[in-house]
């Protein structure tokens, strides 16, 4: 058998176990069924309201949530086991490091979009049993709320392997993934919108600044969800943004993919070099 | 599998390897041959290099300096996997993932190595974990059943190679007999056993070879007669009167025939006489102070 899937299925089978991937899935889904109730309530009515708007919501809550969760399962990856003694034994078996590594982000990654796809899929059903008439362009903009979300989490996954890797110290591992956390989810868009204002639109075109979306994979991920279709974009009110957003859809899942495969690169660099 | 030997039929040839953390010396200059069916066992106070030149010889670091060759090949290349496949390893202070209980613990090390579980039964058995703590979780393990499915997981697959860093700290006398038992079965069976300890009397009548280690250097190596007569340390005659009084004589090895021998010819009436060889705590001390006088 595929040792990657051999180290995966041993990754996922932990986060049973450990209730890991119980806590997401329910978190998520309660957190998405809220959303697909109460989310309408800015429009006057409590109740299942249109898909849009709680896609609108989800992805908003998606991008502060999910890295999160993602960077807590994954920044003790390798650091925690070569502390706890357990990385000595299994790389003295016939394992490559770097099948040890995307093995292990295969289930961790596995994990996230299990919980993702489950608990967001629920609110997917109460809205589906909601009544209210839904076309297919919706659902296309919910599943690939949901796909992206999966690939955002797998993102964050792959820097908190980074950050797992770069260390000898898990305590400084946790800081490093709480850092990213707060420089790509809230910082960064405060900092990018000081310039923005400080600047006056002297040197900061849209070209510039669509760049500087791309820079970072939360930003990805919103620029997706909320300008990628229409009928969404109304009701984010990002429907003037979305007129001159000139980066297409499958550019922005290109470039979270790209944060997918770039720091998990880094990250097997580094942990094939280190020294146990 | 004689294509896998070095041409003199050695499993392990390390070849003046030296090993640098930044200024420090882990292990410096070592030259060590082990050949098939043969127990050597490596003896150094904590730091000495053990655990260092172990994890140099399972290719998990490699050497500054020097060459290491384990079943033919260089263990940290890249075509490591058929060596590894034939080496077993029980680390030190040895960890499992809690929550896996012992059977898919040794499961997942089995698929890991490529061997059919279907043995896994007999391992259990051989090592002498019962049915019952089979199922439970690793968490729940005692010191002495973590370190029982320690050697399990080492004997996987009928290892050529077998390394055991510190195997029996924290075992009871008993276990440690049937883990010294399990060690000669695989010694005469051809494998080539390096075995770690602190314990140094333990070691005595198991390691056909005794490796002593200071401070990254190998400061002896031999069996444990040439170490005695290397150490050159005195041999104690112990003589019980017949009022019950006990004295002790002490003489050189090579004297100690003489000596006895005049004893019982010309000496007082003695009711008991004791030779006591020094033990493998004195000579490994002696190799140390030696180390330490250099």
């Amino acid at each position: 058998m595929n040792t990657l899937l051999i180290i995966a299925g041993k990754e996922v089978r932990d986060g049973l176990r450990n209730r890991w991937v119980v806590a997401t899935t329910l978190l998520m889904a309660a957190l998405a069924l809220t959303m697909s109730f109460l989310g309408a309530a800015p429009t006057g009515t409590v109740g299942v309201g249109p898909v849009e708007v709680t896609i609108v919501s989800l992805s908003s809550l998606t991008i502060f949530l999910l890295p999160l969760i993602a960077l807590l399962l994954s920044f003790d990856a390798v650091v925690g086991e070569i502390d706890r003694g357990t990385m000595t034994l299994l790389l003295s078996y016939p394992v490559a490091r770097w099948q040890v590594l995307l093995g292990k982000f295969l289930g961790h990654a596995s994990i996230i979009a299990f919980a993702t796809v489950l608990g967001y899929g629920a609110a997917g059903v109460a809205l589906s049993m909601g009544g209210t008439p839904i076309d297919a362009e919706s659902w296309r903009a919910f599943a690939a709320m949901i796909g992206s979300s999966v690939l955002l989490g797998a993102a964050f996954t792959a820097m908190g392997y980074l950050a797992s890797s770069l260390v000898r110290d898990r305590g400084t591992a946790a800081g490093i993934a709480v850092a990213v956390w707060l420089a790509f989810v809230l910082l960064y868009d405060m900092g990018l919108l000081g310039l923005l204002v400080a600047d006056g639109g002297k040197t900061l075109n849209a070209d510039v600044l669509n760049w500087a979306l791309l820079a970072n994979p939360a930003d990805a991920y919103r620029l997706f969800n909320l300008t990628g279709f229409k009928n969404v974009s109304l009701f984010a009110g990002t429907a003037g943004l979305a007129a001159h957003v000139q980066v297409s859809a499958p550019v922005l899942l290109g470039v979270l993919a790209g944060w997918v495969v770039a720091p998990l690169a880094l990250a097997a660099t580094l942990f094939s070099r280190k020294q146990i | 599998m004689t294509d896998t030997l070095t041409s003199d039929g050695a499993t392990i040839v390390v070849e003046g390897v030296s090993k640098q953390y930044g200024d420090a010396f882990a292990v410096r200059a070592v030259d060590l041959t082990m050949a098939p069916g043969e127990c050597v066992a490596m003896v150094g106070h904590n730091g000495a290099g053990k655990s260092s030149l172990i994890k140099l010889m399972l290719g998990l670091t490699t050497p500054t300096e020097g060459r290491i060759r384990v079943l033919g090949g260089d263990p940290a290349s890249a075509a490591a996997s058929h060596i590894r496949r034939q080496v077993g390893f029980l680390p030190e202070s040895v960890a499992f993932h809690p929550s896996m209980t012992g059977r898919e613990t040794l499961d997942f090390y089995a698929k890991l190595k490529g061997v059919a579980r279907t043995g896994n039964d007999a391992l259990f058995d051989r090592v002498g974990l019962e049915p019952a703590a089979v199922k439970r979780r690793v968490g729940t393990y005692s010191k002495g059943m973590r370190q029982r499915l320690a050697l399990a997981q080492a004997l996987l697959g009928g290892p050529k190679v077998l390394f055991l860093d510190e195997p029996t700290t924290g075992l009871d006398p008993a276990l440690r007999q049937s883990f010294y038992e399990i060690v000669r079965d695989l010694r005469d069976a051809g494998t080539t056993v390096l075995l770690c300890s602190h314990a140094l009397t333990e070691l005595e009548g198991q390691a056909d070879r005794v490796v002593v280690m200071s401070r990254g250097r190998k400061v002896a190596d031999g069996s444990l007669s040439t170490l005695r007569s290397l150490a050159q340390l005195p041999v104690r005659i112990r003589l019980t009167m017949p009022d019950g009084s006990v004295n002790e004589l002490t003489c050189a090895n090579d004297d100690k025939v003489g000596m006895v021998r005049r004893i019982a010819c010309d000496g007082p009436e003695v009711t008991d006489i004791e030779i006591v060889q020094p033990s493998l705590d004195d000579m490994y001390a002696h190799f140390l102070r030696r180390e330490a006088a250099e």
